[in-house]
């Protein structure tokens, strides 16, 4: 009777978070999956239902279109969208990775003491909404922006630079707002690490930069890793930050996305671009599961 | 000291030989952490070949010694010399001592034959002369077997191997070894004590080593330097410390002793008569060290091993003094001795052990037997700090 109750017990506590992942997660994807198989139609909602109700369900299987997918495929607009947002994203994940390595490591080395107020530092920005600071970057960046005053009261220029609008704006706000996820995971693994080992490496002959490449750098792969896709995966997917900043040739997904959902108002397009999208994003993320489940056996 | 006590592993007394150059040398070397003084002014001789054990508590300042030689830090004044080298500013990659880290500090993402060949490689030794060294490494320690495993799938006996193994590969001038045996169970550390008193003779290295546990010190070391609060209180062989310790300190850190306070009754024939606060009378053969002209009058210590006490029955016949009456309050047997508590008529608790060295014996000692504890003039030491 315990035995059973606690077997209940047990199947209900591991089913509350399932139950959320579905309705939250899994419910909304089927629904977008289901639009981006619909044609679109001038009406509320914007597209011709399929799929609703069981009744009839071969002929609904018929009505499905997979004209939205061809049609991502014959307009080049897409291809370049996606190719030049994982380019984007690539290039701020590894500009975030040579920022953040020292940072993390700077923090891992630091004595106890003021560890907890470094890290507090790096978890300060996300009390303050990530709009805003987007916002804030504009009047960094902006030809009268302070960047640009100061440098010009500096005499490093004599011109403003002109950096917002375009793709360096971009970068500069992916890596600021995106940073905190590279440096937590990468202290979190640093800050495990033995450091008698890198005292062991120096005892044995190796040079300090020696010592960080053959010890250091091997052993903080799993946080290399996690930081560059907790980087990589929503910059990819990123839209605040290229509409806001970037110019009118920035040209990424999750701005496309956008703009077919609320300009042009073709949601089966729209959604199939999102589907498109999460497929892109699945690909690394079971590579590094593939990796993770490696490393731990 | 002139007269030498006890067996001294071989002929080898470098530290007697004052032709004999040194080859570690601690000189006036002080290390303070913020306010704390880790190592206060301390000057250490180590000669080549020599087996040197630094034995203290945690938090004396052995390791501090150790990780200066090594290079982790630097000495806040003084300075050391290897092999007549000043070694200041030399940073510890370019030291030609290595380490074997209390917790081994294996490295985890290599294999034991890539860890031993860490040093090798940083040394930029040719791949196939590499290989051999390892090969012969992994003979040394008996490991042969488990060259491609990674540490975490080996005992803590082979990780331990694996350790020495990499810091003996790069053939240092010195070895340094902090706690090396503390991971181990007993049996594996008796055992591992003397493969590395074996290994050391052998390869002919000089090996300083760290270590709280007094027996380790004991059984491997040439000379036993006793550590307390930043400070060397005695160098001395193992003999000398336990038998001649220099003071009550080191008495009772390094083995057990019995210590009982007393005056100097009057001195004679280069020995002493005392009287203890517990009411019996001490006679020794020998004077105090560390004192020109010892007075009658004098609080005095006297120190005896538990081992060196006869336990009896009866009152050994003649005796007046170095004899006392008690009581056995407890008894702790451990196979090969057993361990006496002896509660005397003043309330002082005098330990003594006896060897079992019959399975039976007539008259067994237990609990509440009145007993009589006897020694030789020559048993016990006497202490003036």
């Amino acid at each position: 009777m315990h035995a059973l109750r606690s077997f209940f017990a047990r199947r209900v506590v591991i089913a509350i978070p399932y139950l959320w992942l579905a309705v939250f997660f899994l419910a909304p994807f089927l629904i977008v999956l289901k639009i981006s198989f619909s044609a679109t139609a001038i009406a509320m909602p914007p597209y011709a239902p399929v799929f609703d109700g069981l009744a009839n369900l071969w002929e609904r299987v018929q009505d499905l279109s997979f004209d939205n997918y061809v049609w991502l495929t014959e307009d080049a607009l897409y291809i370049k969208a996606y190719l030049s947002s994982v380019k984007i994203a690539l290039i701020s994940t590894v500009i975030t990775l040579l920022i953040g390595y020292p940072l993390a490591l700077a923090m891992a080395r630091a004595p106890d003491r003021i560890r907890p107020l470094l890290l507090m530092a790096i978890i300060l920005p996300f009390w303050t909404s990530f709009l805003i600071r987007v916002y804030a970057w504009i009047g960094i960046l902006k030809p009268e922006g302070l960047l640009n005053q100061l440098l010009l009261s500096l005499g490093v220029i004599d011109q403003p630079l002109t950096i917002i609008n375009t793709n360096w704006a971009v970068y500069i706000g992916i890596v600021y707002s995106y940073l905190p996820f590279m440096v937590l995971p990468l202290y979190a693994t640093l800050e495990k690490m033995d450091y008698r080992l890198i005292e062991a490496a120096n005892d044995l002959g190796a040079t300090p930069l020696g010592a960080f490449w053959k010890i250091t750098v091997p052993l903080s792969v799993p946080g290399i890793l996690a930081g560059s896709l907790l980087v990589f995966i929503p910059a990819v997917g990123e839209f605040v930050i290229p509409d806001l900043l970037g110019g009118s040739d920035t040209l990424m997904i999750g701005r496309t996305l956008w703009v077919e959902f609320f300009y042009n108002r073709d949601w089966p397009v729209a959604s199939a671009v999102a589907i498109v999208l999460l497929l892109l994003l699945v690909v690394p993320i079971v590579i590094f599961q593939k990796m993770q489940q490696r490393a731990s056996s | 000291m002139a007269k030498m006590l006890g067996p001294v592993r071989r002929a080898f007394q470098p530290w007697n030989d004052p032709s004999q150059p040194p080859f570690i040398e601690f000189r006036n070397v002080t290390k303070r952490f913020g306010d704390f003084t880790a190592v206060d002014n301390q000057s250490i001789t180590v000669y080549e070949r020599e087996f040197y054990a630094l034995l203290g508590p945690s938090g004396c300042g052995k390791t501090t010694l150790l990780r200066m030689l090594a290079g982790f830090e630097e000495p806040s004044e003084g300075e050391i010399f290897l092999d007549g080298r000043p070694l200041t500013g030399v940073p510890p990659h370019k030291r030609p001592v290595n380490m074997m880290f209390q917790s081994y500090a294996l490295f985890p993402h290599m294999n034991v034959a890539d860890n031993i060949a860490f040093g090798l490689k940083q040394e930029g030794m040719a791949k196939a002369d590499i290989a051999v060294r390892v090969e012969e490494m992994l003979r040394l320690v008996k490991l042969q077997d488990f060259a491609r495993r990674k540490p975490a799938q080996l005992s803590g006996g082979q990780q331990q191997r694996v350790a020495l193994a990499r810091a003996l590969a790069k053939r240092p001038k010195v070895l340094l070894l902090d706690e090396p045996l503390g991971a181990l169970d007993k049996k594996l550390r008796e055992e591992t004590q003397f493969e590395l008193t074996d290994l050391q003779e052998s390869l002919g290295l000089t090996f300083l080593i760290v270590t709280h546990d007094q027996e380790e010190a004991m059984t491997m070391a040439d000379r036993i330097a006793v550590m307390d609060h930043g400070r060397v209180i005695q160098v001395a062989t193992p003999a000398v410390i336990y038998e001649a310790p220099a003071s009550r300190y080191i008495a009772d850190f390094v083995g057990d002793v019995n210590i009982f306070e007393g005056r100097i009754a009057h001195l004679e024939n280069g020995g002493l008569t005392m009287t203890t606060a517990a009411g019996f009378t001490v006679e020794v053969a020998e004077m105090p060290q560390g004192v020109a002209r010892p007075q009658a009058g004098e609080t005095i210590w006297f120190a005896i091993r538990p081992e060196k006490m006869v336990i009896s029955h009866e009152r050994p016949p003649n005796a007046t003094t170095n004899v006392i009456e008690g009581e056995v309050w407890d008894i702790g047997y451990l196979g090969d001795v057993s361990i006496y508590n002896i509660k005397l008529d003043s309330g002082d608790v005098v330990r003594a052990t006896r060897l079992n060295a019959s399975r039976e014996v007539e008259r067994p000692l237990t609990w509440e037997d009145r007993v009589f504890l006897s020694w030789r003039p020559d048993a016990g030491t006497v202490l003036v700090r």
